[in-house]
């Protein structure tokens, strides 16, 4: 049998990889925050894993996708700007997901909150990996059609891009991966997993390709190195993740490619 | 006789309540160069895009045979500041057509490029000038049928203007293309235009050769006061 460093090695590196990766085509679209609320949103998901002892990461994707389309719904039914709702929703997320989730076991809060991959088990590595590379796969074709839509709407759409459909492709992606991402560093952190491996990128990145990869490959650096430190010191492993995230940004900035 | 590649019957637009483009009926033939023209606000840039399908419209655009050509566009203001904060090369940005490298040097030479100099430099580091050029070997290297251009020299100095529509009718002659423009250079109208269509805010139109339609009387319908700014003399 694998052993539990291992595996925690395994899923980290995949999920911190296709984190990256995603999130790289996220802050081209100006939505490197997007994460946030969508992984509070998980919260009462996981609240309600923990409490019954199902599978966090299917307790975080359907906490998700339910409000995702509760905000959908909102937003036809009031015509309220999106982001407005979004903030309604996922306030109200954090409220059940607080009143849900287990205080009394301050083990199983840390892991709701800040993640805890060191503990994952041999279906849940499967389960990550498998779905990791699915969702790099789905990402890798549609990278360049969300990019030239960001360029310009128009060119894309002459282009015979459809739109609509690349965009739903493009948020359930995100669903999925910070459902994913809630195991490695929590409902309170995914937005790291995204947003800071592609900051570092675009710092030393020259072309597309260089700042795609670069996102995936520090995302998966992120997550080795949290875990590794995790256990020299056994502090959180998903707060060390964030962490060595931002000490790779930090070192990046002497590198900063000028265009 | 030539072949009608494109008609317009009663084109509408509505923007709310406003109607913007009325019941607007034209017909192009193939290999047309045919520029659009009329002040800011009469709706311009808005028949190109129900033209193409990117707005929602009334009444019918009908191409040839029923059969939509290969089309390229190429939108106003796509400006050079739209790629600073990406890191993208224009190799990258031409990678997004699906072509070979060697046609990509192609027609970045063919604009008067020089592509090992430029592909690997991001799209805010040309000249206004060197950046509408690339966006036109962009739009070209597919080799279109039809070309929509919506003020493809803004912002290039009159020098660099003239390049571009100098390059544009030589591609038109050479392949044989369908060329819609918008532009506000009446000079270019005389010297490119096979027809012109113009608009004006009050709902005037008018559609033909250029020295048929573009009389004193119809400039100052299309742009009232604002003619003064504009010279309409012509040989």
């Amino acid at each position: 049998m694998i052993d539990q460093f291992t595996l925690s090695l395994i899923s980290g590196i995949f999920i911190g990889g296709v984190a990256g990766y995603l999130g790289s085509l996220m802050i081209t679209k100006r939505m490197g925050l997007v994460g946030e609320p969508l992984g509070h949103l998980a919260l009462p998901g996981v609240g309600l894993a923990l409490a019954y002892q199902f599978n966090v990461f299917l307790g975080a994707l359907l906490a998700i996708i339910l409000a995702e389309i509760f905000i959908l719904f909102l937003q036809i039914k009031t015509k309220s700007p999106l982001e407005a709702l979004t903030g309604l929703v996922f306030t109200t997320g954090v409220a059940l997901g607080f009143l849900i989730l287990p205080f009394s076991d301050e083990h199983q809060l840390e892991e709701a909150l800040v993640g805890d991959i060191t503990k994952i088990s041999f279906f849940d590595t499967i389960l990550s990996v498998v779905l990791s590379v699915l969702v790099f796969l789905i990402i890798r074709r549609i990278y360049s059609k969300i990019l030239l839509f960001e360029i310009s709407e128009d060119l894309a759409k002459t282009e015979g891009i459809n739109v609509e459909k690349y965009n739903f492709i493009y948020l359930s992606c995100i669903a999925f991966i910070v459902a994913l991402t809630v195991k490695l560093v929590g409902g309170l952190l995914p937005v790291a997993l995204m947003v800071i491996p592609s900051l570092t990128a675009k710092n030393i990145a020259k072309n597309i390709n260089q700042y795609s990869l670069g996102s995936l490959i520090f995302g998966m650096l992120s997550a080795i190195s949290g875990i590794l430190i995790y256990n020299f010191t056994k502090l959180p492993a998903g707060l060390m993740i964030v962490i060595s995230g931002f000490l790779f940004f930090l070192i990046s900035l002497f590198f900063v490619n000028r265009k | 006789m030539k072949e009608k590649i494109l008609e317009v019957k009663n084109l509408s637009v509505k923007f709310g309540e406003e109607e913007v483009i009325k019941n607007l009926s034209f017909e192009v033939e193939k290999g047309e160069f045919l520029i659009v023209l009329g002040p800011n606000g009469s709706g311009k840039t808005t028949l190109f895009k129900a033209i193409l399908g990117l707005i929602p419209s009334s009444g019918e655009v009908i191409w040839q045979r029923g059969k939509i050509p290969k089309i390229s566009y190429l939108p106003e203001r796509l400006s050079r500041e739209r790629f600073y904060d990406l890191p993208i090369t224009i190799n990258d940005f031409f990678k997004f057509k699906e072509e070979s490298e060697e046609k990509i040097s192609y027609v970045l030479e063919a604009v008067g490029l020089e592509p090992k100099e430029i592909l690997n430099k991001n799209p805010v580091n040309l000249s206004s000038g060197q950046f509408q050029r690339m966006l036109i070997a962009w739009s070209l290297i597919k080799e279109p049928e039809v070309l929509f251009f919506d003020e493809p020299a803004t912002g290039v100095d009159i020098g660099g203007e003239e390049t571009i529509y100098s390059l544009l009718e030589k591609f038109w002659r050479e392949k044989g293309i369908t060329i819609f423009l918008i532009t506000h250079e009446l000079n270019i109208v005389y010297k490119y235009a096979t027809n012109v269509l113009c608009l004006s805010k009050k709902g005037f139109c008018c559609f033909g050769k250029p020295k048929e339609i573009l009389t004193p009387d119809s400039l100052e319908k299309i742009y009232g006061a604002e003619i003064n700014f504009y010279d309409y003399k012509h040989d």
